[in-house]
């Protein structure tokens, strides 16, 4: 099994960074692999060459370098929260929006897109970009709080009360991002709909730097609660039982998964399926510990993303579709799949 | 030395545990009979620190439990849970690890993994350790959480074993099998307690039993001294006939057939 999980990790590496070289060198302008790496090179100090033309040059450090380093964030931060909300929620089939993270942060994002113009038509783009950001993720730590708080009774969550919470939380933040929709001109809509749908499209040096931290910290602290998430399984007076300080543990984990969502959702809008595809399938390659699940499904949530947002730059080029769209597409069948295979080993 | 000490509980005005006191020694096999709704789970909750009682204390070597840290607990007592659900695939050698992860930070020692083995074998399962639980029958789960209970506190002195009606789900040789681990476990000094439903079981294995009725301790004493045919009218409230077993010489109880009236009365 240890060969096994080396083989999965070597593997996701070497394929994530075949991915992104790829990745950067296809697009509008087509720059060679080649000259990819050197420009690659150059930037960590390796080559100090000039003989790389310059417009490709900007065209990777403006455009491609950014975009990727994105899709890498932020398919981590899916794929890793998805499985530790799964194992809080003690589910495998819990994904960040069931609690209602997304539809917090989607609502947020929505609101300031809205008011942004006719409040804040003064403000710069970067600024805007971050009230977005600061927004979404606002929101999203918001609607995980009053699910949390709704389902702690006793000093203890119900899993199930939790669940149905986040339910309602969902509808509501549904509702009321419909409601504010009427209350957008067409400019906004546009902006609202390809944002709901999901797209790497806003990524900048900018943006990379806004959600670093708040997807760093997260996909560096999770892997170190493998072990208590495993006892979760057990349920959570078992792993009081194990000596588990059961309710702490579950306060970080859920806001270290809120902090990646809804950094993840503020930037590039829903991208749905990550955070329950990716660990499912982590799961059907080395089994559950989540010891080696989490920091293998932030390995794949990242080669996923990058793969799929080189399908949809490439596709239709020069028209972009929507990345949410591709994961949907591409995410749903295989989910399937897994829903009628192991219809019998999932007891809900 | 476990001291249970004047516990009561109370749901709302009910009061659910009434002023119990007892305690065990090392070496000591406690079971806990009584009808439903007599207050066993209840009373099962407040020996583990799963809840606290409304008055009066539990304390485990001299120390009230509520005052160890959730991880010094889990060192000196294992609690075996009536229910245990898991919805991950998890192979039933990680579930029987997982009782070691008290004792480990990162990575089990030689001896981790060795006592994951020895209770493997011994309840029985070692034969499907790579297999998913999920896979496995109810009875084989419940071995599978038996072992993992077990490999919590092997290597503790005097550790104290907690087991809400372990048998439920077993077959005749694994309710014995499970039994009398728990009797092998007493002679190496562990204070074991559990609750059972089978009076003939707890009168085979028990050291000392206490029968519960309406939230009180209504007997407590030896096998001898707490099961008799009036005992068990009294607690159960179902009459019963006496055998004597000719080959250990102990009392059996069979139950006498209840007359549940035609019309429903």
């Amino acid at each position: 099994m240890v060969n096994k999980k080396f083989i999965l990790y070597l593997s996701l590496s070497v394929a994530l960074i075949i991915a992104a070289s790829f990745s950067m060198s296809l697009g509008a302008v087509k720059i060679p692999l080649t000259d990819v790496m050197v420009i690659l090179g150059k930037k960590i100090g390796l080559f100090s060459t000039t003989e790389i033309a310059i417009q490709y040059e900007g065209v990777m450090n403006i455009v491609r370098i950014p975009r990727v380093m994105l899709g890498l964030l932020v398919g981590a931060a899916l794929g890793i929260s998805g499985t530790a909300i799964q194992g809080i929620f003690r589910n495998p089939l819990a994904e960040p929006g069931l609690i209602g993270i997304s539809a917090g942060a989607s609502l947020m994002a929505v609101i300031i897109i809205v008011l942004e113009i006719s409040l804040l038509t003064s403000l710069s783009n970067l600024l805007g970009y971050y009230l977005l950001a600061f927004g979404a993720f606002s929101g999203a730590g918001i609607a995980a709080l009053i699910v949390y708080q709704i389902s702690r009774t006793d000093g203890k969550s119900n899993v199930a009360t939790m669940l149905l919470a986040g339910i309602a939380i969902n509808a509501l933040a549904g509702a009321l991002t419909g409601l504010i929709t009427f209350a957008a001109d067409d400019q906004q809509l546009r902006n609202i709909t390809f944002w709901m749908l999901g797209s790497l499209g806003g990524a900048t040096w900018e943006t990379i730097i806004a959600v670093l931290p708040f997807i760093i910290i997260p996909v560096l602290l999770l892997p170190g609660m493998g072990k208590a998430l495993n006892a979760f399984a057990l349920g959570e007076n078992q792993a009081a039982q194990l000596g588990l300080k059961v309710n702490t543990i579950k306060r970080n984990v859920v806001i270290l998964a809120t902090m990646a969502v809804g950094a993840a959702v503020a930037v590039s809008g829903i991208i749905g399926f990550v955070g329950l595809l990716v660990p499912h399938t982590i799961r059907l390659l080395i089994g559950v510990d989540n010891k080696h699940v989490l920091p293998a499904s932030a390995l794949f949530g990242a080669l996923m993303l990058t793969l799929a947002d080189m399908l949809c730059r490439t596709i239709i080029a020069p028209i972009e579709l929507p990345i949410g769209v591709i994961t949907a597409l591409l995410g749903t069948p295989l989910f399937l799949y897994i829903l009628i295979k192991d219809k019998k080993k999932l007891v809900l | 030395m476990l001291v249970a000490d004047s516990l009561t509980f109370k749901i709302g005005q009910r009061q659910i545990v009434k002023d119990i006191s007892f305690s065990i020694r090392p070496g000591e096999l406690l079971i806990i009979l009584g009808a439903n709704g007599a207050g066993k789970s209840t009373l099962f909750r407040l020996l583990s620190g799963e809840r606290s009682p409304a008055t009066g204390s539990v304390k485990l070597n001299e120390k009230v439990i509520t005052e160890y840290t959730a991880a010094q607990l889990a060192l000196k007592r294992a609690v075996l849970n009536q229910q245990n659900i898991v919805n991950m695939a998890f192979t039933v050698l990680e579930i029987v690890m997982m009782g070691r992860y008290p004792h480990y930070r990162n990575a089990p020692s030689i001896r981790d993994n060795e006592i994951g083995v020895e209770v493997m074998e011994l309840t029985g399962i070692a034969a499907f350790a790579e297999r998913s639980y999920l896979s496995l029958s109810g009875g084989e789960q419940q071995r599978v959480q038996l072992a993992r209970v077990l490999a919590q506190i092997w290597d503790v002195p005097n550790a104290l074993l907690l087991m809400d009606e372990p048998v439920a789900s077993l077959d005749l040789q694994y309710q014995q099998q499970t039994l009398a681990i728990a009797k092998m476990l007493t002679k190496r000094g562990f204070m074991v307690i559990s609750i059972l439903h089978d009076i003939n079981l707890a009168g085979q294995y028990a050291d000392r039993i206490i029968m519960l009725k309406n939230g009180r301790k209504w007997y407590d004493g030896t096998v001898a001294e707490v099961l008799s045919a009036k005992n068990i009218y009294e607690v159960f409230e179902i009459n019963s006939d006496v055998y004597t077993n000719p080959r250990t010489l102990k009392h059996f109880f069979i139950p006498r057939n209840v007359l549940i009236n035609a019309n429903g009365g």
